[in-house]
């Protein structure tokens, strides 16, 4: 589904650009879960940024592909179209525009993109319900602007709530965890759960193992310094966990995937 | 205009010229107390001309060019020439309503219907209401808007014939709005049209009145509006202006409030048409425990210029202003926003609130922006703010995140950056046509 070839990109700064992925390679096929785990700094948002298309960052080298077409070469919202999706590490809030609203124009700009006719007010109505009981959501936040007045963690309970509405191929969750009491976390987590077929993919970024009791990965890779130096299996969250990363953020110690 | 053009009519000469040929037509009316009014302001109107960019209210808004239009006034017997099919999409689809329809100054009783008739209200044509109200138009007409500052209400004064009255007696609350559709006719003539309006509202009336403006076909053409309201003691008056003229139309328009104690004043002013446009709107609070509410948007784009000059003159303790306006400037256009909050020395326990946000879509976008507070009294709650931005870029990706396509995303957040004035007009219809129109203007 998501090929990453040796990414290299820089942010774009005062001084010029200063590179955040050196060189990061990742392979995700439909019906997996992947973590991402690494340090504060170590570039894991810079990856999604990249990734969803934000403005202000440079590819310098290597390619990313989604299901085999060329991905950096679209904009934001025609990736979004073409089934990606990320939970922002830090939502914003939109005063003025309602979840509704804008969860109506996005379902149908993604669906005119496909050639598909608007969803009708009936069934938009009925997927509300429906997804906002499936993530846990208070189905009176719907109504409100996007995220204004929410808690931290309605923000990201707002966030996995779209991930359902949308439907996409691939999610990006950026530290979904973070900022969330174990009630919160553990009804993100099943909401994930519900939301995960053999047809779709998800990419977890985290920096505590403890969302991975609950949504379990098949791969996790550490990041760290712009690359993914050390890949496993489940197991390898719960190494961290006791061990820190101290052992692992040795360069030299690179792994492939 | 043909800047090549070597013979410039002045236009303050011949409207002064004019004057002898106006006063012919009032038959028989000349010798009335407002024609004294009138002989008065037109007095002023010689001694103070129009108004120039040296003076400090007029530093950002040149009308000169504007004024060098040979313009014709139109003072004789009105024929209409608007058919109802004219002006079929101006109005606002509510049975309800009345409509006063003016045409270049004129009131149009054919295209016009009142509603609501009955002993406790009049809603009509000045020279109708002279008839049984004399007494209320002679009290308050060029009481409220002084004319010995300002040309254009002198000039409007001087000139003021046909316009529009509104008289809500004691404790009536007029449930059906007033929509006020002022058309200048620029088909074939570039005309310089004064429009007056007079709405008096005593003790714990109640009226909602929508004010827009048109013009149909291209010719210039000059609009000077001059709207005295009279808000009595307990009385809840709302009041809407929509500026909607063509590219080639010029328009200044005076709006002056008097507020009685306990009253309840609400003012939406939209301009997003014509080519330079003046809103000037000051309210007076000449009782305790008033208040005022003034909203404001502007959306313009290419060369367009729209000045908002507003004041809210707190005269008396225990008043509340709050005013927020808006703007969306595009293009090579120009805003200008200018409110004071005056306290002055009796009026303690004053609260006063005023923003002025502003969103530049262009480079060659410009705004000036002036809160000004006047305080000289020492127990108040005052602020003002003003902001100047771009949209944010984290709202626009957010939505392009989401599978929002850039124009879409722009409109989303335009629109919601304007939905809390436009949310201020309470005439649901009417604030659906603003809506659809906004929708229209941000795509
Ligand atoms: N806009 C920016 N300007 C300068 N440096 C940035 C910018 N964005 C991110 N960085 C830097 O890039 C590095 C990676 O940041 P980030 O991707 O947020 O890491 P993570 O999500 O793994 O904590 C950090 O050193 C951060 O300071
Ligand atoms: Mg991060």
């Amino acid at each position: 589904m998501l090929t990453i070839k040796n990414l290299k990109a820089k942010v774009e700064t005062d001084e010029g650009g200063k590179e955040i992925l050196k060189g990061l390679n990742l392979n995700v096929n439909a019906g997996e879960i992947h973590a991402i785990m690494g340090p504060n700094g170590s570039g894991k948002s810079t990856l999604a940024s990249v990734l969803t298309g934000r403005d202000g960052y440079d590819v310098t080298e290597g390619e990313v592909l989604f299901e085999g077409k060329d991905l950096l070469e679209i904009s934001p919202e025609d990736r979004a179209r073409q089934g990606i999706f990320l939970a922002f590490q830090y939502p914003v809030e939109i005063p003025g525009v309602s979840n509704t609203n804008f969860l109506k124009t996005a379902i149908n700009e993604i669906r005119k993109s496909k050639g598909e006719e608007p969803m009708s007010s009936v069934e938009f109505l009925k997927l509300i319900k429906e997804k906002a009981k499936l993530v846990g959501l208070d189905p009176q936040m719907i109504s409100r602007y996007v995220n204004v007045g929410f808690s931290g963690g309605e923000k990201k309970r707002n966030e996995i709530f779209q991930l359902a509405m949308l439907d996409p191929k691939l999610s990006i969750l950026d530290e979904t965890d973070s900022g969330l009491d174990i009630d919160a976390l553990r009804a993100v987590a099943e909401g994930v759960n519900k939301l995960k077929t053999k047809d779709n993919a998800f990419i977890v970024i985290t920096h505590y193992q403890r969302l991975l009791d609950y949504i379990i990965p098949d791969f996790v890779h550490v990041m760290y310094q712009g690359r993914i130096v050390k890949s496993g299996g489940k197991e390898l969250a719960l190494q961290l966990e006791d061990q820190g990363y101290d052992w692992i953020t040795d360069p030299k110690e690179e792994a492939s995937v | 205009m043909n800047n090549t053009e070597t013979e410039i009519t002045d236009l303050k000469t011949k409207l002064i010229s004019e004057f002898q040929d106006f006063e012919k037509n009032l038959n028989g009316e000349a010798e009335t107390t407002l024609h004294f009014i009138r002989k008065d302001a037109f007095e002023n109107f010689k001694e103070l001309g129009f108004p120039i960019k040296k003076l400090e209210d007029w530093k950002y808004t040149n009308l000169n060019p504007a004024l060098k239009q040979n313009f014709i006034q139109s003072f004789t017997e009105y024929t209409p020439a608007l058919k109802k099919e004219d002006i079929e999409k101006y109005l606002i689809k509510n049975s309800g309503i009345n409509l006063l329809v003016f045409v270049n100054g004129h009131f149009d009783i054919g295209l016009s219907h009142i509603e609501t008739k009955n002993d406790k209200v009049y809603i009509g044509s000045f020279s109708e209401g002279m008839k049984d109200h004399k007494d209320v138009i002679e009290k308050h007409f060029a009481k409220i808007a002084a004319y010995d500052k300002n040309g254009f209400v002198a000039l409007n004064t001087a000139f003021a014939k046909d316009g529009c009255f509104i008289y809500v007696k004691k404790n009536y609350e007029v449930k059906e709005a007033v929509h006020i559709l002022n058309i200048s006719d620029a088909q074939s003539e570039s005309y310089f049209s004064q429009l007056r309006k007079l709405v008096v509202v005593e003790e714990g009336g109640s009226i909602n009145i929508a004010t827009d403006y048109h013009t149909i076909g291209d010719q210039k053409c000059f609009t000077n509006a001059v709207t005295e309201i009279f808000c009595g003691m307990n009385s809840k008056v709302e009041h809407y202006k929509i500026q909607n003229e063509g590219e080639n139309s010029y328009h200044v328009g005076t709006t002056q409030v008097h507020q009685e104690k306990d009253s309840r004043f609400s003012d939406t002013t939209i301009s997003w048409g014509g080519a330079i446009t003046r809103n000037d709107l000051n309210s007076v609070f000449d009782g305790t425990n008033t208040e005022c509410h003034f909203y404001g948007l502007y959306l313009l784009t290419g060369r367009q210029h729209v000045d908002n000059h507003t004041l809210a003159d707190h005269k008396m303790p225990h008043c509340y202003s709050n005013e927020l306006y808006k703007g969306i400037i595009d293009g090579n256009a120009t805003g200008v926003f200018n409110g004071k909050i005056m306290v002055r020395e009796d009026a303690q326990k004053t609260n006063a609130y005023q923003s002025n946000n502003n969103i530049l879509l262009s480079d060659d976008a410009t705004i000036y922006s002036k809160p000004q507070l006047e305080i000289f009294a020492d127990d108040v709650k005052c602020s003002h703010g003003a902001t100047t931005g771009q949209l944010n870029p984290d709202e626009m990706f957010y939505l392009q995140s989401r599978g929002i396509g850039k124009e879409n995303a722009r409109t989303l957040l335009l629109y919601a950056y304007a939905s809390d004035v436009i949310d201020s007009i309470k005439i649901d219809e009417l604030r659906e046509m603003v809506v659809k129109k906004l929708e229209m203007k941000l795509k």
